[in-house]
């Protein structure tokens, strides 16, 4: 028991050793889970490696409070926003509207943000290009001539105080058969003329696939969503030469343009980083070293950095997780408070765990992934061998401890040599529960750019590639397995073997 | 005399409640040494609470123990308890540990060298005549009977001053316990040590006790020998439990005249 505890200790360590090795890039750049974000922070990438900066760019983060906290935190430096998240999810009821307003209270945090890049990626009500034409529909006005076109918008557009019902009073549609559909279902009803009107986002790639017309929002009905970068103002002083290029873009990328490199991700599954290189040739004449992160990646990394999440956290969670069932099995007035403890971090979700975890972790490493993924692994493993090794102790029959206790050994030498192993098949099966819960929670870490089987899944979700999220799903589903199996031949040797025998009599 | 290292267990005004139960009521007891005491009575009579009183497992709420002439306190109960040895009902080893494992736990612990322990050992299972192959079995691996045995090395195996049994035979079949039963006694007999043993068959009670202790309702009811017992009963309480506790083919064989 004790050796296992040593050699998985011994793993982690050496893991996180190479893991925590290197120097931080002085830059940082984060994105959010979708291409059009990949791809703007690609683009500020490689301006910094223009400049001649060592760069990171954290890629793919699960949600807009991540990468707003780790701004925040200093974990990344800059990032591409849109205003409207800005104003509706930041600064949710502040009130706060506009290119200025956005930039005063951006300075209360010392953060600064770039003029508009040139799109507005806002909602649009889109439909097939040939029909427009045909019946000369050019704005979402002229819908009010064609009652008898099917209406048919994604379900979160339905349910939004911008959406259909707003819309409609707006601008007096006539049409009344109007229902929700999934997204993706719209979008081949579209196609095959099933339907004839829907919602995009303004640089959705599909534009270009389903050959579609964006219909004007004449009346100025949806919110500004428009495209900035927003970066924490001593970059200024650390990188003014990035500053500037990444500022200078403003004004640069209209819809259809931004339409465009999305649609080279998406459609032509080009890398976002190779997209963002030949922006930057086309436009500026900038050349810059493809970095192929999206492609060229292979299981083993994932494996390794996998394992290593898996490993470091399951070691941490068993150093501190088995004295704590100790504690709580002994002291029984302890045993609630610190059963209550474990078991409400169980019920705290994954990604609002890794949000409130940003500042904490920043206190004690400015990288941004893998120190998060970490402690909140750790956290969710606690459970199980918490109450594990508590239940084991306590499930130990008051003959054999009062054996113990009659026989003179001292309390330290009776949890050693009686009651540990006695309880080790139970504490034992706790550390297995929280390995294999970990192998799956550990995808998570690709929430946070953290690596392991997470990076495919998520970023195969963001560029809708099966192909790509089999390749973190299998391998995952396979550790869990392996780990499973590792756990009974551990069983083997670590549970004595006189607990193992049936009574013959 | 209190205090007296003559006697070894000196017990004064001891009782103990669980809860709403008066398990022992201001008893006292004095336990002579190189005697067979025995503590019988009734299901619920105090009796296994005082042996475990005796060792430490249990603290009373008023009175005081004394063990060779010293009082028993939690801080030195783990020395003194070096001093007894415990047997309980199912034996009480543990599952994990061989049968040599579970009697040499102890002098492992006290740095006793290999040489010592397999002497004391051997000595052990030619007392209790257990196979000298059975130590490096595990307790399931044994017998009911041989498990008993492997406690009762364990319990010998410091040489300790006393030696309190919980109804060591209680869980073996008759033959068994029978068996058991004469080997025991003759093991009393050879290293003449103190003995305290609980039990709830008189018979038993006869065959091993020098006194015997009735009790009932967390009070000693007599204290003397069998056959003080059986001829001048202190009570009808007594009689009633001696009579009935009759061995059932007397019993029936009076039926049949």
């Amino acid at each position: 028991m004790s050796r296992l505890c040593c050699a998985l200790l011994l793993i982690g360590l050496g893991l996180s050793q190479t893991a925590l090795a290197g120097n931080a890039p002085p830059v940082r750049v984060g994105s959010k889970a979708f291409t059009e974000s990949v791809i703007l922070a690609e683009i500020v990438a490689h301006l910094a490696e223009d400049s001649g900066l060592e760069v990171e760019h954290v890629e793919g983060l699960g949600g807009t409070r991540l990468l707003w906290e780790a701004l925040l935190a200093g974990q990344i430096d800059v990032y591409p926003e849109y205003t409207g998240t800005l104003s509706e999810e930041i600064f949710a009821g502040a009130d706060v509207r506009g290119v200025t307003a956005l930039r005063a209270k951006l300075a209360e945090f010392d953060l600064r943000m770039t003029d508009p890049l040139g799109f507005n990626n806002t909602y649009v009500i889109g439909m097939k290009e040939q029909l427009a034409a045909e019946l000369g529909i050019n704005s979402i006005s002229n819908l009010r001539d064609h009652p008898d076109l099917t209406l048919r918008f994604s379900n979160e557009f339905m349910k939004r105080a911008d959406g259909w019902d707003a819309l409609a009073q707006r601008y007096q549609l006539p049409q009344r058969d109007v229902r929700g559909l999934e997204h993706a279902l719209a979008h081949e009803a579209l196609d095959r003329g099933v339907i004839q009107v829907t919602d995009l986002y303004a640089t959705d790639a599909k534009i270009r696939k389903l050959r579609l017309h964006r219909l004007a929002d004449d009346l100025g009905h949806f919110p500004q969503y428009h495209a900035v970068f927003v970066y924490r103002a001593e970059l200024k002083q650390r990188a003014p030469q990035l500053v500037a290029a990444f500022c200078s873009l403003a004004n640069t990328i209209d819809e259809t343009a931004m339409m465009n490199l999305n649609a080279r991700v998406e459609l032509d599954g080009e890398s976002e980083s190779r997209v963002a290189a030949e922006f930057l040739a086309d436009t500026r004449g900038i050349q810059t070293r493809v970095r192929d992160q999206s492609v060229a990646r292979d299981i083993a990394r994932y494996t390794v950095e996998h394992l290593n999440m898996v490993a470091v956290s399951l070691c941490a969670a068993i150093l501190v997780a088995i004295p704590l069932g100790i504690i709580a099995a002994r002291k029984a007035q302890l045993a609630q408070p610190i059963l209550g403890v474990v078991g409400v971090i169980q019920t705290i979700p994954a990604i609002a765990l890794l949000v409130l975890l940003i500042r904490p972790v920043s206190y004690f490493s400015d990288e941004l992934g893998y120190p998060q993924a970490v402690v909140a692994l750790f956290l969710y493993s606690l459970l199980p061998i918490v109450r594990n090794t508590h239940a084991g102790l306590r499930g130990i029959s008051p003959q054999l401890q009062e054996s113990a206790v009659a026989l003179g050994l001292p309390p330290w030498v009776r949890l050693w040599r009686i009651e540990l192993p006695l309880a080790s098949r139970m504490i034992l099966a706790g550390i297995k529960t929280a390995a294999v819960i970990n192998v799956g929670f550990a995808t998570l870490g690709g929430f946070i750019g953290a690596g392991g089987y997470g990076e495919p899944i998520f970023t195969g979700i963001r560029l809708n590639d099966y192909g790509m999220i089999m390749q973190g799903a299998i391998p995952a589903a396979a550790l869990a397995l392996v780990v499973q199996g590792l756990f009974e031949l551990i069983d083997r040797v670590a549970v004595p073997r006189g607990l193992r025998l049936k009574q013959v009599e | 005399m209190p205090g007296s290292a003559w006697n070894v267990f000196e017990l004064q005004g001891i009782s103990k409640r669980f809860g709403p139960v008066e398990a022992l009521r201001a008893l006292d007891l004095t336990i002579k040494p190189g005697k067979t005491t025995v503590l019988i009575g009734p299901s619920g009579c105090g009796k296994s609470t005082l042996l475990r009183l005796m060792i430490g497992l249990v603290r009373p709420d008023t009175g005081e123990i004394r063990f060779e002439g010293q009082i028993l306190t939690p801080d030195n109960a783990l020395l003194l308890r070096r001093q007894m040895g415990y047997v309980i009902q199912d034996g009480g080893l543990f599952p994990h540990l061989t049968a040599r494992g579970n009697a040499a736990l102890m002098a492992r612990y006290l740095g006793w060298d290999a040489q010592r322990i397999a002497t004391r050992l051997n000595e052990l299972i030619e007392l209790t005549d257990f196979p000298a192959d059975g130590l490096d079995r595990y307790p399931a691996q044994l017998s009911g009977g041989q498990r008993q045995r492997v406690s009762l090395m364990r319990a010998l195996m410091l040489d300790p001053d006393v030696l309190l049994m919980d109804e060591p035979l209680g869980a073996l079949d008759p033959m068994i316990r029978n068996t058991l039963q004469a080997e025991l006694r003759s093991i009393f007999r050879t290293l003449g040590k103190t003995v305290v043993m609980v039990t709830h068959d008189l018979g038993e009670a006869g065959y091993f006790g020098d006194a015997i202790v009735l009790m009932r309702s967390g009070r000693i009811v007599q204290h003397g020998s069998f056959g003080d017992l059986l001829d001048s009963p202190a009570d009808a309480f007594v009689t009633e439990f001696v009579n009935a506790q009759r061995s059932p083919v007397e019993a029936s064989k009076g039926e049949e005249r």
